[in-house]
């Protein structure tokens, strides 16, 4: 792997960029591997890497049937944060947040983790209540959570208009260790450590078919051909039923169009990240300086990746009630992913029935801030083929025995 | 936004009606006669799929009738729609 620095960009600045290496290599794909994994977003990307790294095993390939990171992984607001309501899903985004930390240096890819801070508002009593019930629970967890109040708010963000009619903002819960970070440095970053670890990195590469004997997994139909393994870990968002449904499987999960958009770049404006469960909305300034707005998903299921008109026409006009001052800004873009949603809006990481196939998936609006923590236990469990204590209450059989982890309100539509 | 043909009311947008998810689902008539699993299969399990889906919609900001519809979840486009 080349490394990194400012010397390496000096060096290459006199041969005007052209001789940098590749991120990663392209190989064709081995006839057999010891662990395919399906999907190349942050969270299979990142499951490679911890499955190399903290399991030793180097005969791994990443199928992904478009461009790295082509799917929600680069469509998403890239809001991190850990403070969720119920013990199991707090250590597992807990555990990814700490994962966050050292990111940058370990993969030697600056993943502009930046942590400006996560303000979730309450705009009446009963938001108020569930956010103190939830800052409470967070710090029993030892999650740095406060709840703060309206002039608070109104000192750190000034634009920000409390006393409006319509949302009117009583206070909210704020995590200064979360923020965010750049959707395309994680998954490249992640790959390259990966690829220089040894896993084949195959994109284009849609895996079609899942080949079954006895109750084993024993390869997959792709459209590049048949390729062999005993252990098929598929994490592919959206797409989980279709890959369910080549496996004989059935699963809880629903798959909708979730809506965001940016702005023209802006002046720095808005230094934190600034979300609301209530009006569905959620806001940051990227470092180009473009505000990066989402909406909640649209009400029906589909693949589509886009949404209506109607969805981020109600979220943007909550964004303009609370900031009177963006009612003049010009959006840019707007486009969709195909979120997975779960009906305890938890993920499901997960041995099935089907010795050696291994689902994640599940992960909704929220999962981009836990890729590492999702990767780094699902390597666990794909390489001991057993749960990892963070990811046991996450298995596919809760939906059966009924104990669901009920994360609507930390989860929900926002993330 | 989708434009969707009401049976009673005629062609509509979208947000006059609400989404009732998948179509055509039975509610077990004794559940205590099914396995935890059959319960949980009818209860959280999903078709889901990518391609022509049976769903039900309601038009609740009209005559408030339910229907179901049949829509292509790639492209949206709805092929049918029957009470
Ligand atoms: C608009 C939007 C905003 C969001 N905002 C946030 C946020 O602020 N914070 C947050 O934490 N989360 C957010 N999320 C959620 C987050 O993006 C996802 O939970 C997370 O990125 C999922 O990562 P993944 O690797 O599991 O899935 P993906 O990145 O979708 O990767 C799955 C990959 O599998 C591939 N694939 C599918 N089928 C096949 C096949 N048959 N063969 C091979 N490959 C296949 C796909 O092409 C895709 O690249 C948001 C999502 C959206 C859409
Ligand atoms: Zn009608």
């Amino acid at each position: 792997m080349q490394k990194y620095s400012i010397f390496s960009l000096a060096r290459n600045a006199l041969s005007h960029h052209q001789h940098w290496s590749r991120a990663w290599r392209s190989p064709a794909p081995r006839p057999q591997y010891d662990v395919i994994i399906v999907g190349g977003g942050g969270h299979g990307l990142a499951t490679a890497y911890y499955l190399a790294k903290e399991h030793n095993l180097s005969n791994i390939a990443v199928l992904e049937k478009n461009g790295l990171g082509s799917g929600n992984t680069g469509r998403n607001t890239t809001i991190v944060r850990s403070n969720y309501l119920w013990d199991e899903s707090a250590l597992l985004y807990e555990q990814s947040l700490k994962l966050w930390e050292g990111l940058s240096q370990e993969l030697n890819y600056n993943q502009m983790f930046s942590r400006r801070g996560v303000l979730n508002l309450g705009h009446n009593l009963h938001d108020m209540r569930a956010i103190h019930r939830r800052v409470n629970a967070n710090q029993l967890n030892g999650i740095d959570a406060e709840v703060v109040d309206a002039q608070w708010i109104k000192q750190f963000v000034p634009i920000l208009n409390t006393d409006n009619a319509r949302y009117p903002v009583l206070g909210a819960s704020w995590q200064p260790r979360g923020g965010v970070a750049r959707h395309d440095a994680v998954a490249w970053g992640l790959a390259r450590a990966a690829d220089a670890l040894g896993v084949d990195i195959i994109q284009n590469c849609e895996v079609t078919g899942i080949r079954r004997k006895d109750g084993q997994v024993i390869g997959v139909e792709t459209t590049q051909g048949y390729i062999k393994s005993k252990k098929v870990a598929v994490v592919v968002a959206g797409h989980a039923s279709m890959l369910a449904d080549m496996a004989g499987l059935r699963l809880p999960i629903a798959s909708h169009p979730l809506q965001a958009l940016v702005s023209e770049p802006l002046k720095p404006i808005l230094h934190t990240v600034v979300m609301s469960n209530a009006v569905h909305g959620y806001i940051s300034q990227s470092d180009k300086g473009e505000l990066v707005i989402g909406a909640g998903i649209d009400a029906y299921t589909g693949y589509s990746q886009r949404g209506s008109f109607h969805v981020i026409e109600g979220n943007i006009a909550a964004i303009v009630e609370l900031f009177p001052l963006f009612s003049r800004v010009r959006m840019l873009r707007q486009w969709a992913g195909t979120v997975d949603i779960c009906p305890d809006a938890c993920p499901i990481i997960s041995k099935t029935p089907l010795k050696g196939l291994y689902f994640n998936c599940g992960w909704g609006t929220g999962g981009f801030k836990a890729t590492l923590g999702s990767g780094w236990t699902f390597a666990h469990t794909v390489a001991k083929d057993e749960p990892h204590p963070l990811n046991a209450p996450f298995n596919l059989e809760r939906f059966t025995t009924g104990q669901l982890i009920d994360e609507h309100g930390a989860a929900g539509v926002a993330h | 936004m989708l434009h969707i043909h009401c049976p009673w009311c005629g062609l509509r947008d979208e947000s006059e009606f609400s989404y009732g998810g998948e179509a055509h689902r039975v509610r077990p008539a004794d559940p205590d006669a099914l396995s935890d699993e059959q319960w949980a299969d009818y209860l959280f399990n999903r078709g889901n799929p990518k391609g022509l889906h049976h769903e039900q919609w309601c038009h609740s900001h009209g005559c408030r009738r339910w229907f179901n519809v049949e829509r292509d979840t790639v492209n949206n486009r709805i092929v049918s729609v029957y009470r």
